[in-house]
């Protein structure tokens, strides 16, 4: 075992209250569809243990770097991405990587809900099973029902953890895809709108979800609105036409932001 | 501003407020300088007229609260957009105490309008709310341009009213000094300037409102001090009588 002196563990400590530590740094990121630029270098720094909202305009690019952090964009024909991206020390597009740890280590949770067309249980139990991570049955049982009680569902789908995910309301398809996506003990959530298909009540459970998850994991999002941006972030990244145009606290970005183009953005004025 | 919004009938609702504000300004400027001129003139009709108005302003303010809170509701605004309604809100609010400090001037007119008033106390009187009124007028002119530098200035300004109301406040000592009888009349006409001398602070409020309002922070180095009134004592006064 590894044991640090008490030294140590207290520089340790020290270091995580005092010093921003990053939990994936993002170096001159390009990312190109064919022909088209979608990205021009753009570093971004995502910290630990914070919720990093990115916002912007439609088709500025927080779709295509959102992707870039857990290498979605490797599934798009055509799509090439140049910079480098690291996830703590490891280059997450170095050759040696395995791209299906990577997504086990960063998770995403898309728009739209998209459960598995298979029970509730199933659709977290997937993750862990092919990832390996419960021993046995009541092992797997645990890991289920600790999912979904962090996605905020338990209660609700309990007693029918064996019925489809499917037959779920959106709001409740979302947590669970949420859910299914902590199982795997991520280090990193993605989200892509999460919330823009859900009514108020839902909304607010997944914003009270992201706000608990929040001690555990890093956390990005993108959102539409900015009001949601601003409730549940502490940082706030603007894209526009592709470039990386502001990176603030959230708090500040909301009150007095430094770009033109933010203000006009979140302001919903012409630039 | 710079830009105008998506959404057209959102720059209306933030036009209708600082147009209300420019109205409540019109109105308190109106209110302060009637007020000043009943008291130097012992025109009691003129006070009562004053008194009457503050409703006015209590009405305003009330309107554009509602409307701030109806329009924050509504279109959840965001940097520059939220301060320019907060700072409606707070101006809103300084300009209904400016009505008060008139309003409470006028109130005094009746009171005191039996003992005449010395022509050099009224003579001072008329300067601080001048001065006062100079400086009213020109943080209203700032709002309507959002000048930065000028607010600025407004905020250094406040000095020179200070001195005048310190110097009345010790004339008014020597007054009562002099004859007690005239220590009724003199205390009113004390809460008259230092009513007054409010009225500038309340400028300056509103001069680093309108500062935040542009800039999103607040004006910065000190402000300059209140009136040395405080400590002016009675035997300097007796000295300075002598
Ligand atoms: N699969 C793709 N093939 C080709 N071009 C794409 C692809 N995906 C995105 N793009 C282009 O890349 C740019 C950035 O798109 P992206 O989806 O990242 O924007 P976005 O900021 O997420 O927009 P939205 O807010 O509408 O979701 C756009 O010009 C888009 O047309
Ligand atoms: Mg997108």
């Amino acid at each position: 075992m590894n044991m640090m002196s008490e030294a140590a563990v207290e520089k340790a400590l020290d270091k995580k209250m005092n010093d921003i530590s990053y939990k994936m740094i993002g170096k001159d990121v390009s990312v190109y569809y064919g022909d088209k630029r979608a990205l021009y270098d753009v570093n971004l720094n995502v910290r630990e243990n914070t919720v990093t909202a990115l916002i912007g305009p439609s088709g500025c690019g927080k779709s295509t770097f959102l992707r870039t952090l857990n290498r979605m964009n490797d599934t798009i024909d055509g799509c090439r991405v140049t910079g480098r991206i690291t996830l703590d020390t490891d280059d997450i597009y170095d050759q040696n990587i395995d791209v299906v740890e990577l997504r086990a280590r960063v998770g995403m949770v898309f728009q739209k809900p998209n459960p598995f067309p298979k029970s509730i249980y199933e659709n977290v139990a997937y993750g862990p099973r092919i990832h390996g991570l419960a021993k046995s049955k009541a092992d797997m049982d645990a890991i289920v029902e600790k999912s979904l009680q962090k996605a905020g569902l338990w209660n609700e789908v309990k007693d029918r953890l064996q019925e489809g995910g499917t037959g779920l309301s959106g709001g409740q398809q979302q947590r669970l895809c949420i859910a299914r996506a902590v199982a795997v003990s991520p280090e990193v959530i993605l989200m892509d709108e999460p919330c823009s298909a859900l009514d108020p009540i839902a909304t607010a459970k997944v914003e009270e979800l992201i706000h608990e998850l929040r001690a555990n994991f890093t956390i990005v999002i993108v959102t539409h609105s900015m009001q949601q941006a601003a409730r549940v972030s502490q940082r706030t990244a603007m894209f526009h036409l592709g470039n990386l145009v502001e990176e603030n606290d959230t708090d500040k970005m909301f009150t007095n932001p430094d770009d033109q183009r933010t203000q006009d953005y979140i302001m919903g004025r012409f630039g | 501003m710079s830009s105008t919004h998506i959404v057209s009938i959102y720059d209306e609702e933030l036009k209708y407020l600082s147009r209300r504000i420019s109205e409540m300004g019109g109105t308190a400027e109106q209110m302060v300088a009637d007020s000043v001129r009943a008291l130097v003139t012992m025109d009691v009709a003129l006070a009562q007229k004053v008194i009457s108005e503050d409703v006015i302003l209590d009405n305003a303010e009330r309107q554009i609260n509602d409307k701030a809170i109806v329009t924050i509701a509504k279109r959840q605004p965001m940097a520059a957009d939220l301060r320019e309604i907060m700072g409606t809100i707070r101006i809103a609010a300084e300009l209904e105490r400016v009505g008060d400090l008139g309003k409470n001037t006028a109130k005094r007119v009746i009171a005191v309008q039996s003992s005449g008033m010395p022509r050099k106390l009224a003579r001072g009187l008329e300067h601080l709310a001048e001065l006062a009124l100079i400086q009213l007028k020109e943080v209203l002119d700032v709002f309507a341009t959002r000048s930065v530098d000028k607010a600025k200035a407004i905020r250094e300004r406040d000095d020179e009213i200070d001195a005048i109301y310190t110097s009345l406040f010790r004339e008014l000592l020597t007054y009562m000094m002099e004859d007690p009888r005239n220590i009724t009349p003199c205390t009113h006409l004390l809460f008259c300037a230092k009513n007054i001398e409010r009225i500038g602070d309340h400028a300056t409020n509103i001069a680093e409102t309108i500062y935040y309002m542009a800039t999103g922070s607040q004006p910065e180095g000190e402000r300059p001090k209140d009136d040395t009134s405080t400590s002016v004592v009675a035997a300097d006064v007796a000295d300075a009588s002598e």
